[in-house]
């Protein structure tokens, strides 16, 4: 009875149809000649359903994070209609800069923490109705549909990247519906990344020329992130609680 | 040796008015249900770092309570101490009632309290708050059973010891349950340790017992029955114990905490410099919950006496509000380190202790619960004959 | 018992009446949709939408399958309606396409407590609070006496008037 299993199609041969129609869309079937077919996987980048063979993750470099700038907030509060009201205890935030000064040598750092996506979530393993949930390809995401907004995963989280919604909402984006009483957090932009973009913190970032921080498969030995996982030392927050998160850090 | 007779309470007129008042309270927090479903949960004090807050401590004050209200029927039945046996069913029904209180309080208080349906179809078999959930559900159904062969006619007395046993084992089960909803969060400093279970569990025989102590002492003389004060120092001893045993989980767990400077932080939090935290800690959990009500039971000559046991409970009930208190919102409160050895500042506010001021909507669903759970365990008596006719001491045998 | 019987048979002759003549004034006023129709048909579509949604909405959020049909986003592509001066209506007003049949079956969504009730673009900001909250909103309580008593006085007008035959 967990929820992950509420795909299941609902009974009935009306479905056959639609099923053929949804499948037309992502394989393109062309007769050349009698016995000879081409056949077309895609035709866009964006994939029919998550990818069980990705990690998706992000690389946060704190050497080229400008603590000055909050250009990734802010690229995350409007791409997915979140707001500072001015209170920062009750407010959502998806995203936040942290202002790092070593106690010891007063050197001043800084760098965004989000949901780092992690493979072991304790979210996902908290939640009681399995709301929280994490996609195949690693992207760890609130089910809405089935939160009810009892804020054990907040409990959980040992990076406070969740956000109780304390007020009513209105003027959602379409691609990320958000609610009074429920739990919300970073979706990775995966709205976006279904449809072979990057999210909206890592685009802002580039654009300022910091580019601090990189979007990738972990799992894509080929992939920028990858190659520089491989080549720079990283780590991750709280490495001692074994979680595993996609989201990883340099030069902190 | 007098016969047992259970009789249904009378309704007094001082009975009526103290049911009018507890469904005022009822009222009033419903009342303030609607009012944050209407705001959201902005017009309460609780945030996104204390997003557990005064409800919460008073949900878990009764989820406790009510497993260590079964403590009574469990001497009779288990333990075979007929002293307590007059009071089995009462136990067994105030067991009952307290876990729909605290459960009114924590489904009121979700995000979304309509979704109650979801969150009794869909469960979560990994999350430690599902499988309590299913405690829950089966301590009210074992507890009705037990009821049922206490009361119902030509039921053999092993069969009630039997149902008792489970009943008893389900409590332990349910209490290591409630805890471990504390235990099992790693990330926090404040929790991520075995002995809440057991810590909890002392917390339910000690807090249990001081609720029903009150209750009997309120339904004896709503209803004019007359309690025995050989029955109620016995009690005021066990209560002793029990809170004795509060004490020893929390110092074992402080001491533990203590030895490992990763902890030393929290500690220094909650026992030196937590304001709030530390004063309840030391003045209510500690002095008032714990050495204060002991003391005056082994007090030579007022430890003898029906009012030192009603005055111990009440402070053991005081006091065990401010234990909660202090785990759940000090718990929360105290940050966890992102960055170890760094100083860090967000507009999060990350590295700080958290603000927490309680707001009356908190105060009054809080209030509500404990009403519902007093006036579910009035009807009870009122309905049910679950209360001898009197409990004066004739009828105990030598050896207790 | 007899008063009883032709009080329900003169219901349902009102009721039967009605149907035959004219739909009622009480019968929902579904604002026209843009676009083209519905290949497999508005029956089709009313008695399935809540199956259809449900299941493509688990396919985009848990499998992240961003190709389905059916999405409140899809809907209000052709089904966003206005109100008289043509502005684009959010759930909160009953001239909502959501709105005009389910307050007529009684039957509450919960969708737009976190989704949008309009194509993207449109301002929804006008609108304060969630319909959930509307049951602490005087202008909506005095609203539903309104709709109440207009009920009435229409039901019992069509049994006058089926009397008075």
């Amino acid at each position: 009875m967990t929820g992950n299993n509420s795909t299941t199609r609902p009974k009935g041969a009306e479905f056959s149809r639609r099923d053929f129609l949804r499948s037309g869309a992502a394989v393109a079937t062309a007769t050349l000649a009698p016995g000879v077919t081409l056949i077309a996987f895609g035709g866009s980048q964006a994939q029919a359903r998550a990818d069980a063979g990705k990690r998706w993750g992000l690389l946060i470099d704190a050497g080229r994070c400008d603590p000055d700038c909050s250009a990734c907030v802010t690229a995350c509060s409007d791409e997915n209609g979140w707001k500072d009201t001015g209170h920062p205890e009750t407010d959502a935030q998806w995203i936040r800069k942290v202002t790092l000064k070593n106690k010891f040598t007063g050197h001043v750092s800084s760098a965004p923490v989000m949901c780092q996506h992690c493979e072991e979530p304790p979210c996902v393993d908290v939640c009681p109705t399995g709301a929280s949930f994490k996609r195949v390809d690693g992207i760890v995401l609130v089910d809405k549909h089935t939160c009810i907004g009892c804020r054990y995963c907040m409990m959980a989280c040992p990076f406070s990247a969740r956000s109780f919604i304390h007020e009513p909402v209105n003027n959602q984006k379409t691609h990320a519906p958000r609610g009074q009483g429920t739990v919300e957090s970073c979706t990775l932009c995966v709205h976006r990344v279904d449809n072979g973009g990057t999210p909206a913190c890592v685009e802002a970032c580039a654009a300022t020329g910091n580019e601090a921080i990189i979007f990738g498969d972990l799992n894509d030995p080929t992939s920028d992130i990858a190659k520089r996982l491989a080549e720079y030392p990283t780590s991750s927050l709280r490495p001692d609680l074994a979680l595993n998160p996609g989201v990883r850090y340099s030069n902190l | 040796m007098e016969r047992t007779i259970y009789r249904e309470i009378k309704a007094t007129p001082h009975l009526w008015e103290t049911a009018m008042v507890l469904a005022a309270f009822i009222a009033a927090a419903l009342g303030a249900v609607i009012y944050v479903e209407h705001h959201g949960h902005i017009v309460t004090g609780m945030n996104n770092h204390i997003v557990w807050g005064l409800p919460h401590v008073f949900a878990i004050f009764l989820i406790v309570a009510a497993s260590g209200a079964l403590n009574v029927a469990s001497m009779a039945s288990v333990f075979d101490r007929t002293l307590y046996k007059p009071l089995a069913r009462l136990s067994a029904v105030s067991a009952m009632a307290l876990l729909i209180g605290g459960l009114a309080i924590l489904v009121l208080d979700l995000g979304r309290p309509d979704r109650i349906i979801v969150a009794m179809t869909t469960y979560n078999l990994s999350s430690i708050f599902a499988w309590n959930l299913l405690l829950y559900i089966g301590f009210l159904v074992i507890i009705g059973a037990y009821l049922f062969t206490q009361m119902a006619i030509g039921i053999p007395y092993d069969t009630v010891r039997r149902i008792g046993t489970l009943a008893f084992l389900w409590r332990l089960a349910l209490t290591t349950g409630t805890g471990s909803i504390f235990g099992w969060l790693v990330a926090r400093p404040g929790y991520d340790a075995a002995i809440m279970a057991p810590l909890f569990i002392a917390m339910s025989f000690s807090f249990g017992l001081a609720v029903f102590i009150l209750v009997t002492t309120a339904l004896c003389r709503l209803s004019g029955r007359q309690v025995g004060p050989l029955l109620m120092t016995k009690m005021g001893r066990l209560l002793m114990i029990f809170a004795a045993a509060v004490l020893y989980f929390t110092a074992v767990r402080h001491l533990t905490n203590l030895y490992t400077a990763e902890h030393a932080g929290f500690e220094d939090f909650t026992l030196f410099s937590g304001g709030i935290y530390t004063w309840l800690f030391w003045v209510g959990q500690i002095s008032i919950g714990g050495i204060i009500p002991i003391l005056m039971v082994l007090h030579p000559t007022f430890g003898k006496t029906p009012n030192a046991t009603i005055l111990a409970a009440v402070l053991v009930v005081l006091g065990g509000f401010a234990q909660i208190y202090v785990i759940v919102i000090g718990g929360q409160a105290y940050p966890m380190e992102l960055f170890p050895g760094f100083e860090v500042t967000s507009s999060f506010l990350d590295g700080e202790i958290a603000h927490y001021r309680p707001r009356w909507p908190e105060l009054l669903l809080g209030l509500g619960g404990v009403a519902t759970a007093l006036f579910a365990i009035g009807l009870g008596a009122k309905v049910l004959r679950i209360l001898p006719t009197t409990l004066s001491d004739a009828n105990l045998s030598p050896k207790d | 018992m007899i008063r009883l019987v032709l009080l329900i048979a003169l219901m349902f002759g009102a009721a039967t009446a009605l149907s035959a003549q004219e739909r009622s004034s009480l019968w929902p006023e579904i604002p026209a949709a843009t676009g083209a129709p519905h290949p497999e048909g508005n029956e089709y579509w009313r008695r399935n939408h809540m199956n259809l949604m449900r299941h493509d909405r688990d396919q985009t959020m848990r499998d992240g399958n961003r190709e389905v049909e059916a999405s409140l986003k899809g809907c209000f592509d052709c089904h966003a309606a206005a109100d008289g001066e043509g502005t684009i209506v959010t759930y909160e007003s009953d001239k909502h396409f959501c709105r005009s049949c389910h307050d007529f079956v009684a039957v509450k969504v919960d969708c737009f407590m976190c989704h949008r009730s309009t194509p993207e673009g449109v301002d929804e900001t006008a609108d304060e609070g969630a319909d959930h909250a509307a049951i602490l909103s005087p202008r909506q309580t005095l609203a539903d006496i309104g709709d109440l008593v207009a009920y009435l006085k229409h039901s019992n007008r069509t049994l006058v008037v089926e009397a008075g035959q």
